[in-house]
């Protein structure tokens, strides 16, 4: 009989090829100098320098930019008072769907719901509408992160400090915030990688005209139109971009990224 | 200030939040649902079923059945090859397990258009496995690899295998392994204590995955979109085309409630399943 923990280690790296083969392939494609998958013709960076040139494509990047930015911010100050909130109570169920539910929603179903929203109020579509809906599920994420963090938290430390004298401000701002400070910062740049990356949502309540594409309204049209290089540069540094934020987040909060 | 008081004014921005941009969106699609499309594709408000009798139509069941098949392959597909990647990661030295379990994930955390895309790029009629099998001689004609049926399942089985097989590794952090040594112990074959203790132990696992892959490639529309070609529509893709295209929202929000009951539908019996699992081993202890 075959060894079977060799048999299942065999297995895990057919599957660690099979998540990473394609990615390596784009970003190796990105190198090529002829551009198309059907021969290598030489190294070059020219469609990472055509990249830069296109006026579409940074004003599109800034967008997101500025959405990520902006509802990374809003989802983080009302995702972790949300878990403070959440932690000193006693477990609820309705509560926890409703934290739950952003995270499982189908895409689709927010992003018409918020789109009737923002028609039936006669809000005018813009990046405005985009980070508003942003927030919704970034909220869910950080405050899923910050709980974990919470739920490890030596509540002693707080009541020492205050038996010591310190006010409540003081205490937060000294102990507390301290303490939970990784979870905080991973879960914002988790968000800030969902939001950089948020496609569907964004593609709905952005509205019509260029000025608030996002750079993955930008992809999706170009990946419509056909493979193309430029697609393989814009790929690889939105992947590696990705990859980064992720890898940061798991350093500085273990198991945020792995929900651990 | 109570703690009572001081939790409230803590969640009160964020559950606000979602109120607002989520449940009453919610809410409005549901209202929508009961209403009529308007001649110049606005909503007239007269209340009737109409929209879910029209979801009924066979055009339609056969979208929802091709969407549940698609969908059903996928996750069996993710499942099957979750699980043993999952087990792997598990007899792994405990140091290095996370950086493993990181390695699954990181993939799941990036944009979701370009893994997509980068489907197209190895599938197509030029593309690196045509080529590749091609230039050894094993086929002559290049296969109908994209735009197909198998297409969109691989693209979904690799977007969400790794949320798969972080929920099945869970739980098999989960179980106690006590249990697994004692059926050993007992003289009990390698194959049957797996049959018998470790799979039962960790079907939530499985079905929380399993739940997860069926939803969202139910809802998908990128996936089919962008790899079935436009052949192969989903209930996704129907729901985009109601709110985009046809501009008929009262139908689209009808479909869309028709999926948010399905997926509640499946995460209830999930709930249910694992219940009675836990009951059962309670029993088993007594």
């Amino acid at each position: 009989m075959p060894d079977l923990s060799r048999l299942l280690r065999g297995h895990l790296i057919l599957v660690y090829f099979f998540l990473y083969a394609p990615i390596l392939v784009l970003m190796g494609l990105s190198f090529n100098k002829g551009g198309m998958p059907t021969a290598w013709t030489g190294f070059s960076t020219d469609w990472y320098g055509e990249l830069l040139e296109s006026p579409e494509i940074i004003s599109s990047a800034l967008n997101t930019l500025v959405v990520a930015t902006v509802s990374t911010l809003i989802a983080t100050a009302l995702g972790v008072a949300l878990a403070f909130g959440v932690e000193q109570r006693r477990r609820s169920s309705g509560l926890d769907a409703l934290l739950f539910a952003p995270m499982i929603i189908p895409d689709i179903v927010l992003a018409i719901a918020l789109l009737s929203f923002y028609t039936l109020l006669s809000f005018s579509l813009g990046l405005v509408s985009i980070i508003l809906s942003h927030v919704v599920f970034n909220i869910a994420f950080v405050c899923a992160i910050v709980r974990t963090r919470l739920r490890h938290f030596d509540h002693s430390v707080v009541e020492a400090s205050i038996d010591l004298g310190a006010g409540a401000f003081t205490t937060f701002r000294r102990v507390t915030l301290p303490m939970i400070w990784p979870g905080v910062l991973a879960g914002a740049l988790l968000a800030f990688t969902l939001s950089v990356d948020e496609f569907i949502i964004a593609f709905f309540t952005a509205g019509p005209g260029e000025s608030s594409t996002t750079l993955p309204m930008r992809i999706y049209a170009m990946i419509r139109f056909g493979v193309t290089p430029e697609i393989n540069a814009m790929a690889t540094i939105v992947m590696l971009f990705s990859f980064t934020l992720v890898l940061l987040s798991q350093r500085v909060s273990k198991g945020a990224v792995t929900g651990q | 200030m109570t703690p009572r008081l001081r939790s409230w004014l803590l969640m009160l921005p964020g559950i606000g939040w979602l109120t607002v941009f989520m449940i009453v969106p919610c809410l409005i699609v549901f209202f929508y649902s009961f209403f009529e499309r308007g001649i110049y594709g606005g909503i007239d408000y007269i209340f009737g079923f109409q929209n879910f009798a029209r979801a009924a139509e066979p055009v339609y069941r056969t979208i929802f059945l091709d969407s549940a098949r698609i969908a059903a392959e996928a996750t069996v597909i993710a499942v099957v090859l979750a699980y043993p990647a999952a087990y792997a990661i598990s007899l792994a030295p405990k140091a290095r397990q996370t950086r493993y379990l990181l390695l699954v994930m990181l993939p799941f955390w990036s944009n979701y258009l370009i893994r997509t895309y980068a489907w197209i790029v190895l599938l197509n009629r030029e593309g690196l496995i045509n080529r590749s099998l091609r230039g050894v001689g094993a086929i002559e004609e290049p296969l109908p690899l994209l735009y197909n049926e198998f297409a969109v399942v691989t693209g979904l089985v690799y977007n969400y295998l790794p949320f798969v097989i972080l929920a099945i590794y869970a739980s098999i952090q989960r179980m106690d392994p006590a249990l697994r040594e004692a059926s050993e112990d007992l003289g009990a074959p390698a194959w049957r204590t797996f049959l018998r203790v470790t799979l039962p132990l960790t079907l939530p696992g499985v079905a929380a995955g399993a739940v997860f892959v069926f939803v969202l490639s139910i809802g998908n529309f990128i996936t089919p979109d962008l790899l079935g070609g436009g052949r192969l529509q989903m209930m996704g893709n129907l729901i985009y085309d109601q709110f985009l295209s046809a501009r008929d929202w009262p139908f689209g929000a009808a479909l869309s409630l028709v999926l948010i009951v399905i997926m509640m539908l499946l995460l209830f019996a999930q709930a249910v399943a694992v219940n009675r699992a836990q009951l059962e081993g309670r029993r088993g202890d007594a």
